[in-house]
């Protein structure tokens, strides 16, 4: 089990230095004259000069990579170009409320997703094509339409929740809620369409394997047979395609608390890319793929917890 | 099969599912309005007249009311699509050339263009499209086209996966290697064979790319980084969204274009989907009649009784009419009496009754018919079987494959498969009917009243699960053991059924066993509850042969031991002689001949058991017999 996880953190590792090195590579060279951008047209050659001197950037990138990665290592990303903030400061303070708002999304989604799989596929029947049509709904419709048809009608026309702002779940657990259950409402729609339907096929799948006769046979109830080991057998699909869904949900999150205004990892992500900061570009790019790389970590050992074949590989 | 063989193509099955070919109208209908914008719009999308700001629907010269800045709603939402569905074609074209060539070489030659793809794609999905796109923005502008450039680099995993599963499905088959072996270039068998199968595919997943890439751009746009100084639908949003308080009905325009797009796009794929799939499962359907065809064929070919010879045979022979030839008397004789008959006088103008339920047998199976499915496609699988098993005996149960024989035991279960029910006869169990039972009542007798041995070991231990607790949870839930209990059992069972180390086997997972040793772990599982009937279907089929041996003769010793009545499903005469007190012989779903292993193997009264046992045994003329005939033919 442990040479499975050191084998998988290595393959995470590995993935996200490629991805940073390739990130940090094309996005200074394709950015000309930062040092004129932020000093701007009135700025004279002297002070570019020194400016660029400043930010290191006459030195050679290959250089300047190795300086951000061994940075990247001791927690420093960075300073930004247009803030005196530190990159890591400006990102980890919002880091919170974007976590919190996709591991209550992912648990919420994960519940609603197995129950209607599960049931869809046990039952079938009208259950099913109500399940099968939901999905198709939830999957052709983008998620940010969902979120706006919710603020609309459940924060403008109906006014039960607030439309926007945050409370901090550690200040005022209550407050948290209200704030955050249309965000999580417009975020779980796709997952629970896609995971759903995923589901329900790894059910139906188990449940015409050969063992489950079998089980049946011993004359074991018929809950115990679905609850144990059907489940088991099929939320390994389940879980995989809720840890691709997550790479999703990371996209969406920047939509939805633009949308209802969460001062999460999106807000940063918007105001400083439209300024071409790539300092902060780099750190968001860093973290969000460090954020992918864990939960891929996580499914696996999920995959491999419930799969003993899967352990081996 | 006349219904298959109509010209019927995919786009014939695709138009006659009505939502598929509303979507397509829809979409055709958003394209030609985008594309006619200059001809339809009868405003200038672009001026503004602040004092016209937020004019209601249905105003003078704006159908749809004008925006914020006093701009026609309409002209904008036409000239809108036009940039928006550009964009998307973008990405899509973008991702067409780079997934699919790369996902026909990664699947078409494999090695390491494929390891090398394959990490590839999996590093471009593992990170969030928007994000990227973010990224992309910071340095290279607001560009639609350029996102929707780097948004098809970032799609083209989704062309490339789908395309290298089909093209490595594709490769293996028959006809693809026969190409290779007549020298075909592979350009031309990639050109011939292979794009004819990833086509269907590819077309899929080109709708719903496509629908993607409009949902990412106009979610980009909306959020206000895109370049908003073209009208596209997302920049319409971005600029409703500011204006939700005041004038809501401003974001319902581009919501519903985007919305209605992405939706048709996904159901337009779905449908063709179905289109495609329909038509594999019609001709999946034709192949399996095929090889069932080619299977009786086989087994009937051996001696004598030609099949089509007794079907045709049948319908001649009226009741009251004693025909000469044997054989077509037999066919319309009620075949399942046979075992009632002592002497082979049968006649199907006294066709003899049925006799009562024998209330000494453990089970008592009269008349059981067992079909599928309802209405004009239902089938019947299992006609008017009848059959005893006493206590402490062993009942062989023999016929080929597809002769109802396995449908039979599972009808006795109550477990047979979504679709299949008992629709005609009684099970009585003990004395008690199981037909009428509700299925909590059956599930009380499995396990301590009826058990099961099925036929393939490895794909009948759950593999998530060890061995032990598979083993002892139903002595645990059936026999109220406590835990540690039902784990000495276990353990004794593992012993008993010749397993060497109980305790390693007891804390294995099933892949870390061998098949035989799955076998044993099964019928210590199916004795566990100390049934009184025993049903073993082909028990020994899936096992070396000198792993069979060893099983039967432990199923004749537990057999004794418990003192069990035992069905053995089989189609083996070896096994039927070394374990079965009785034989019954089915075809065709009914049972044909029924006696005492002796007897029948010395006097086989059925022509079809007949044919069964020439084939097999040392009676008739063999192998060897025949060829020395025919040398000596030759020689003479």
């Amino acid at each position: 089990m442990l040479s499975f996880i050191a084998k998988r953190t290595l393959l995470a590792l590995s993935q996200m230095l490629v991805i940073s090195a390739v990130a940090f590579f094309l996005l200074y060279l394709s950015s000309s004259g930062i040092a004129r951008t932020i000093l701007g047209e009135q700025a004279t050659e002297e002070q570019v000069a020194a400016k660029t001197a400043e930010l290191g950037l006459d030195r050679p990138l290959p250089v300047r990579y190795v300086e951000w990665l061994l940075g990247v290592f001791q927690g420093d990303l960075g300073r930004s170009y247009f803030t005196p903030q530190d990159v890591s400061d400006a990102l980890i303070s919002r880091l919170p409320t974007t976590l919190s708002l996709l591991i209550a999304t992912t648990i919420i989604a994960a519940l609603i997703a197995f129950a209607l799989g599960i049931a869809a596929a046990v039952y079938r029947g009208w259950l099913d094509r109500l399940v099968q049509i939901l999905s198709i709904a939830g999957y052709a419709i983008p998620g940010f339409l969902f979120a706006l048809l919710l603020v609309i009608v459940f924060a403008i026309n109906l006014g039960w929740l607030p439309a926007t702002g945050y409370v901090q779940l550690t200040t005022d657990p209550l407050g948290w809620l209200k704030t955050v259950i249309l965000p999580i409402a417009a975020l779980s729609i796709g997952v629970i369409a896609a995971t759903a339907q995923q589901v329900r096929g790894a059910v139906i799948d188990v449940l015409r394997q050969d063992y489950v006769r079998t089980l049946r046979s011993r004359g074991l109830s018929e809950r115990e047979i679905i609850f144990k080991h059907v489940l088991r057998n099929a939320s390994g699909t389940g879980l995989t395609v809720l840890g691709l869904q997550f790479v999703g949900l990371l996209g969406g999150a920047i939509v939805v608390e633009q949308i209802f205004a969460l001062p999460g990892l999106g807000t940063v992500a918007i105001q400083y890319t439209s300024r071409g900061d790539i300092p902060v570009v780099m750190g968001l790019l860093i973290i969000t793929s460090l954020i992918v790389a864990v939960v891929n970590l996580l499914v696996d050992l999920g995959v491999g917890f419930l799969n003993p074949k899967a352990r081996v590989a | 099969m006349s219904t298959s063989d109509k010209p019927e193509t995919t786009l014939h099955r695709f138009l006659a599912n009505p939502l598929a070919l509303g979507a397509a109208i829809v979409l055709l209908v958003i394209v030609l309005c985008s594309a006619l914008a200059p001809v339809l719009a009868g405003a200038d999308p672009a001026f503004s007249a602040i004092r016209d700001a937020f004019l209601a629907p249905f105003s003078a010269g704006h159908p749809l009311g004008t925006d914020s800045a006093g701009r026609d709603i309409w002209a904008r939402l036409l000239y809108g699509g036009q940039i928006s569905l550009l964009g998307a074609l973008l990405a899509l074209v973008v991702a067409a050339l780079i997934g699919i060539p790369a996902g026909l070489l990664a699947g078409y030659y494999g090695r390491w263009f494929d390891s090398v793809s394959v990490w590839m794609a999996n590093l471009v999905q593992s990170m969030p499209g928007i994000v990227v796109l973010l990224a992309a923005r910071a340095v290279l502008g607001p560009s639609i086209w350029i996102s929707m450039l780097i948004f098809g680099v970032i799609l083209s995993p989704g062309f490339y996966r789908v395309v290298r599963t089909a093209v490595i499905n594709v490769r293996g088959e028959l006809y693809v290697d026969a190409a290779k072996v007549s020298g075909l270039r592979d350009s031309a068998i990639i050109g011939r064979h292979i794009l004819t199968v990833v086509r269907g595919p590819i077309i899929i997943q080109a709708s719903l790319l496509l629908g993607i890439a409009l949902a990412i751009q106009s979610g980009l746009e909306f959020l206000g980084v895109g370049d908003n100084s073209v009208p596209s639908w997302g920049n319409m949003l971005n600029e409703g969204f500011r204006s939700i308080y005041r004038a809501p009905i401003t974001l319902l325009w581009p919501s519903l274009a985007i919305g209605l797009t992405c939706a048709a796009l996904v159901i337009i794929g779905n449908g063709l989907r179905d289109a495609l799939e329909e038509r594999g499962l019609s001709s999946a359907r034709r192949d399996r009649r095929k090889n069932v065809g080619t299977a009786t064929a086989a087994m009937a070919a051996l001696p004598a009784v030609d099949e089509a010879a007794l079907d045709e045979a049948a319908p001649l022979t009226r009741p009251g009419v004693n025909t000469a030839d044997e054989s077509e008397t037999i066919v319309t004789a009620p075949l399942a009496d046979l075992e009632f008959v002592p002497e082979p006088v049968w006649s199907d103008s006294t066709p003899l009754e049925t006799p009562e339920p024998d209330p000494s047998a453990v089970l008592s199976v009269r008349r059981l018919r067992v079909g599928y499915g309802s209405g004009p496609h239902d089938k019947t699988v299992v006609h008017n079987v009848s059959l005893d098993v006493h206590a402490g005996e062993v009942l062989g149960l023999v016929g080929e494959s597809g002769s109802g024989k396995t449908q039979t035991a599972f009808a006795v279960l109550g477990l047979l498969p979504t679709g299949g029910r008992v629709t005609n006869g009684s099970v009585l169990f003990d004395g008690e009917e199981l037909t009428t039972r509700s299925r909590a009542s059956m599930r009380e007798l499995r396990g301590t009243g009826i058990a099961y041995i099925p036929q393939e070991p490895m794909s009948n231990l759950d593999p998530s699960f060890k061995v032990g607790s598979q083993l002892s949870t139903p002595m645990m839930r059936r026999l109220g053991l406590d835990k540690r209990a039902a784990r000495t059992r276990a353990l004794e069972l593992l012993d008993r059924v010749g397993i060497r180390e109980p305790e390693r086997t007891y804390d294995s997972y099933p892949h870390e066993i061998s098949g035989g040793m799955a076998q044993r772990v099964l019928i210590a599982g199916a004795v566990s509850c100390r049934p009184r009937l025993l049903i073993a279907d082909e028990p020994t089929t899936a096992l070396d042969v000198t792993v069979q041996a060893e099983v039967l003769r432990l199923l004749r010793e537990l057999q004794s031991e418990q003192e069990m009545a035992v069905i053995l499903v089989t189609h083996n005469f070896g096994v039927v002689a070394d374990i079965c007190d009785r034989v019954a012989v089915m075809n065709k779903g009914t049972i044909v001949e029924q006696n005492d292993v002796e007897s029948l193997f010395a006097r086989p009264r059925h022509p079809y058991t007949q044919t069964l046992l020439g084939s097999t045994l040392e009676g008739g003329p063999s192998r060897i017999d025949l060829d020395r005939a025919e040398a000596e033919g030759a020689h003479r």
